[in-house]
């Protein structure tokens, strides 16, 4: 880890002026994702913002829906009441992730931002387009079991993000509040947040070098409040998701009149899947539309070597989770 | 005095569940491992190492690592003092890898190290390795066996030239081609990583020129001391090495490895103490592993499920300059009544570094072969997977001809069966549901060798009622303090509380490292051997002491059970050692001994042929008996044949170990065991790119190991078991053996859960939904 000068924030426009005034610095809320690939060198700063200070806090329903502040620990949020009241996906998504002593630390802000587990970025050792662009991606030869089958590029094969909040959040299109060094705040939907690789893998998201995100809006709809997140890997805890599904559905008079699916684990960024809802929107639940929405879901995966195995188990994980929010 | 063998003396605290000694040390701090402690004047030492894991360093920039405050030296092959000897000049202590990096240009694995700084801070040190730049002219490596530039090749020897790299019994082959049951398959086990929770550290303190002490993480100090020795070329008095604590080895820490001599040049060079720890990414590069291997196993049975004949190979990666590879057939060998056996091992040399033992190395990987095979020919002809183990039942060990020192196995099935419920099982493969799972419960048998062994040990006692024994073993963790305390509480008759037991210290009595599970077994013998001397020099002076009752008796009419001397035909006529020594107005006896463990035991108490005048049977047995634990797993799992995760549900573990010193950490350690072998199992799995030759996943959030929502409820047993021949409390090693089995255990419930055989390790979800893609 490199030597690097520290600030505390106390007002967002001091973090974010301090950010567009030095390309080479970083915010800082918990640092579980920051600190670890700085300990690696992925990541050199010489300047760390803390931004814990700002007042990106609460968890309160609005007319638009739940205002999650960006600087709420994990746990918190996974345990709140209107969260898993209102939104099981959310809870589940969080409280299924990382340890406990990370969800202490970890910000939601920090989550959404967090990087790709891909063995080849994290290790200076290894080429890699994301964190070296133009260097060559080994991972598409090489150990690419963890990594993404759905809108991957030649340069970059990651699942860019590797979590599980931002599953949930994509299936429920959720809102990014986002405010920059001139104190302009902008909402971004976080659907159209997270960069596809294409052959520029070291862009993974619209922010801009001087923004911050300051909140995430989630809709309530009756698909939320009927939504559950579903998580696949070989250890129970502490593990990233080999494939995931973050699911909602609202049934009336025994037809799916909404439907919201994103898949985990699988994708280059987190998949919304709108092949998917169409082929539920309007039908009956059964397994069979079930499987039909999965099988539209993966119709696109480019598997490699290690990861083939991606595409049935997304598809039958998928199925489960409708099969258990329709039950 | 009786002969030093086993008594069934009377004991107090020795079987009884006591709670750790270091237990409070350790949970408030005040334990320090090898890693905390400094001495005035510690600066730090960083290992940078390989980025590629083939080829030579063109150069090497040091220029703005240099810039980092408090830099003390910055160490190169160019410029770091050489060792009076290498590794490979090396005889007795050989370190596990004969390749020592950082003595010329060349680089043969990923990681290995190519520099070390030393700075004032870890932090300068670990920035300044970062900013070296090191260019290289790297080459194409191989990267295992299965790499198209691998050549196997039979290495006549394996483990430094200790074993045959082909071992043949009876007409194995032909045995096999007339067999009613032929039964072939293959086994992979992927690389595994030792993966203790505290990393490997040093701490080299030169005090002159010619004297050293270091504060190493080791298995074995007696180990790192001779080694050192030998490497620097100075006699091993002069070299003390200290191990109070371990957080964990699993086999790791049980060798020699690079990193310590490179500290220990450096500190010398730069005439500091210098401190240095692997980082947990270097751990997967500079303390060995389990080595990526593939057994291929040809078992042949009668109809009725009899075994015939094994015929076993193994092929595994090697390093460029060692043979090693653990040794599965040993338990192939001796696990079962089957006439005809043999074992061939192949290797492939490759850019990674010498693997090593890690735990039950051998019989976790071979059993794991064995144990399926065996599910598989039992399932085919409609036996009972514990039936057909009770049909194969060795009597005797089929690999040498002898009797058993011991052997309970028996009860460890029937008691095993009982608390599992086994025969509510249902034997059809894929009937068991429970919703949307499948459940399948499976078993398999453990076994690990009692390796021969002996040390020494130290006992004083004091008149005051207190006593201080040391022996230079070490506790990784799993009891050593507390289980010598109760042997030393009860040797003395004094209570726990009153003892101080001392270990891990070259300075201290020379005795065996934590490893082959010999450590409990010998360090206990070695205690009762130094006790004894105390007990014979308190009989000597009580017999000559007016005042006691023991006054004017034959020293050999005299026993001492529980610190008490007593007239063996009047036991009512005695005194305590202390009353004598108290009387006597010393204030303290010292006594010492050797206590063995194993063959050289049975051959110092019942001679050569391991036959014991006052035994009932009157066996005559040439070379003695063959000693081993043995146990029974039992594993209930319930398998999603939709996404294809495995969940252990419930686990049995019955164990025949001879005598338990202490019921709770013998169960933990069960229980770890089991533990271990469910990551082997279902997760373990380092994987090694084909290109780069180059781990990728080398850090725990990578490496899976189990965590507690990956662990049922384990219950272990242990049956009584009462062995003469071993050792003098009668104590077998239990470390490895509750590992030994588990894997086999979990595929083969898995296999009565969905009808798949899973042949290879880890059992991912990944290999779970293919084979259930596959018919049944």
């Amino acid at each position: 880890m490199n030597n690097f000068s520290y600030i505390q924030a106390d007002k967002a426009k001091e973090a974010t002026t301090a950010k567009r005034d030095d390309k080479s610095a970083a915010f800082i809320a918990g640092g579980t994702t920051l600190l670890d690939l700085m300990k690696l060198n992925v990541e050199n700063h010489d300047q760390l913002i803390d931004v814990n200070m700002l007042p990106f806090r609460g968890i309160e329903m609005t007319k638009n829906g739940l205002r999650i502040g960006a600087l709420e620990r994990m746990s918190d949020v996974g345990e709140h009441p209107l969260v898993v009241q209102n939104f099981p996906a959310v809870s589940q998504s969080l409280l299924l992730a990382a340890s406990a002593q990370l969800r202490n630390m970890a910000s939601i802000g920090g989550n959404v931002l967090q990087r790709t587990r891909c063995g080849y970025f994290r290790d200076t050792a290894f080429p890699c387009n994301k964190r070296e662009p133009g260097t060559g991606c080994p991972a598409i030869e090489g150990d690419n079991r963890n990594l993404a089958i759905l809108g991957t590029s030649d340069a970059c094969i990651a699942t860019s993000y590797p979590g599980d909040l931002s599953v949930a959040l994509v299936a429920l299109d959720a809102v990014l509040t986002l405010e920059n060094a001139k104190g302009k705040q902008r909402e971004v939907p976080i659907t159209k947040f997270y960069l596809l690789p294409g052959s520029t893998p070291q862009k993974e998201t619209v922010l801009e070098d001087d923004e911050l995100i300051v909140a995430v809006t989630i809709p309530q709809t009756a698909a939320a409040q009927k939504s559950m997140y579903l998580k696949v890997r070989e250890r129970t805890s502490y593990a990233y998701a080999l494939a995931s599904a973050a699911v909602g559905l609202e049934v009336q008079g025994g037809v799916i009149r909404a439907a919201k699916v994103a898949l985990g684990g699988v994708g280059a960024q987190p998949w919304r899947s709108p092949e998917a809802e169409k082929m539920l929107v309007g039908k009956a639940p059964s397994e069979a539309v079930f499987r039909a929405a999965a099988e539209a879901a993966l119709r696109g995966a480019k598997p490699r070597e290690h990861n083939a195995f991606k595409v049935e188990m997304a598809q039958n994980t998928l199925v489960r989770a409708l099969s258990e929010v329709a039950a | 005095m009786e002969t030093n063998q086993t008594k069934n003396a009377p004991t107090n605290v020795v079987g009884k569940p006591m709670d750790r000694v270091d237990g409070p040390a350790k949970v408030t701090g005040a334990a320090r491992y090898s890693a905390e402690i400094s001495v005035p004047g510690t600066v730090y030492g960083v290992l940078k190492t390989s980025t590629i894991a083939k080829g030579r360093i063109t150069s090497i920039d040091t220029t703005r690592a240099a810039k980092e405050p408090g830099i003390l030296n910055i160490f190169t092959h160019q410029n770091l003092p050489k060792p009076a000897k290498t590794p490979k000049q090396v005889e007795k202590w050989r370190a596990a890898q004969s390749y020592l990096p950082m003595q010329d240009d060349q680089v043969q694995y990923a990681g290995q190290p190519v520099a070390l700084v030393v700075a004032a801070t870890l932090e300068a040190a670990t920035q300044a390795a970062a900013l070296i730049q090191v260019t290289y002219q790297a080459e194409a490596p191989i990267d295992s066996f299965h790499d198209p530039k691998a050549e196997l090749f039979d290495p006549q020897k394996i483990q430094q030239g200790k074993k045959d790299s082909h071992v043949v019994r009876g007409n194995p082959q032909q045995a096999y081609d007339g067999a009613a049951i032929k039964h072939e398959a293959t086994y992979v086990h992927a690389i595994n990583h030792h993966s203790p929770m505290e990393p490997a550290a040093t701490l080299a303190v030169w005090e002159g020129a010619d004297k050293l002490t270091v504060y190493e993480s080791s298995q074995n100090v007696t180990m790192h001391q001779g080694a050192l020795a030998d490497l620097l070329g100075m006699p091993r008095e002069q070299i003390r090495v200290v191990t109070k604590y371990i957080g964990g080895g699993f086999g790791c820490k049980g060798s020699f490895w690079p990193h310590t001599i490179l500290t220990v040049l450096a500190a010398k060079a730069v005439n500091r103490p210098v401190k240095l720890v692997l980082t947990r990414q270097q751990m997967f590069t500079g303390v060995g592993h389990r080595e990526d291997q593939e057994q291929t196993l040809k078992m042949g049975a009668t109809a009725d499920g009899k075994l015939v004949s094994l015929v076993h190979t193994k092929r595994a990666t090697t390093s460029p300059w060692d043979n090693y590879t653990e040794s599965n057939g040993k338990i192939l060998d001796m696990l079962y009544a089957c006439p005809n056996y043999s074992t061939t091992y192949e290797l492939a040399r490759a850019n990674v570094m010498t693997s090593v033992w890690m735990r039950a190395p051998g019989e976790a990987p071979g059993s794991f072969a064995l144990e399926s095979s065996l599910d598989d020919v039992a399932n085919q002809l409609g036996i009972d997977p514990l039936e057909i183990r009770l049909r194969n039942y060795a009597d005797h060990d089929y690999s040498n001809n002898k009797p058993w020192s011991s052997k309970s196995l028996k009860q460890c099935y029937t008691r095993g069966a009982e608390l599992f419920g086994w025969d509510k099982r249902n034997a059809k493969p894929g009937q068991n549901r429970k919703g949307r799972v499948l459940v399948g419960h499976g078993m398999a048998t453990a076994s690990y060798p009692v390796h021969s062994s002996q040390g020494t040990a130290r006992v004083r006692l004091f008149a005051d009622g207190h006593a201080v024994v040391e022996a230079g073993a070490t506790d990784l963790g799993t009891g050593t303090y507390t289980v010598m305390t109760q042997v030393s509480a009860d040797a003395l008759g004094l209570p726990p509380e009153k003892i101080r037991f001392e270990l891990g210290d070259t300075r201290l009595p020379t005795a065996p490292g934590s490893g082959g599970s010999v450590a409990a077994g010998t360090v206990a013998s070695s205690i009762m051997a130094a006790a004894e001397d105390v007990w014979d020099k308190v009989v000597k002076m009580a017999v000559a002491d007016k005042k006691s009752p023991l006054y004017k008796a034959k020293p050999a009419d005299v026993k001492v059970e529980l610190g008490r001397m007593f007239l063996i035909k009047d036991p009512k006529k005695g005194e305590t050692l202390l009353a004598t020594l108290g009387r006597s107005g010393q204030p303290d006896i010292e006594g010492s001994g050797t206590g063995k463990y194993g063959a050289g035991y049975e051959e110092k108490n019942f001679g050569q042929n391991g036959a014991d005048e006052n035994n009932d049977k009157k066996e005559k047995v040439s070379g003695g008996h063959s000693m081993h634990s043995f146990g029974a797993h039992f594993c209930e799992v319930e398998v999603d044949p939709d996404l294809g995760t495995v969940r252990i549900t419930r686990w049995v573990g019955v164990h025949g170990v001879g005598t338990v010193l202490n019921l709770k950490t013998a169960t933990s350690q069960m229980t770890g065991g089991a533990i271990y072998g469910i990551g082997a199992a279902l997760m373990e799995d380092t994987f090694r790119d084909p290109n780069y030759a180059r781990y990728t996943n080398a850090d725990l959030a990578g490496y899976h190991v189990p965590v507690n929502a990956d662990i049922p409820d384990i219950k272990v047993e242990f049956v009584p078991e009462t062995d003469p021949y071993i050792n003098y409390l009668g104590v077998k090693g239990i470390g490895e053996l509750g590992m030994v089995g588990v894997a086999a255990a979990v595929g083969n419930a898995i296999f009565n859960a969905t009808g798949r055989r899973m042949r290879s390790l880890p059992i991912t979800p990944d290999k779970v939904l293919e084979a259930l893609r596959q018919p049944a």
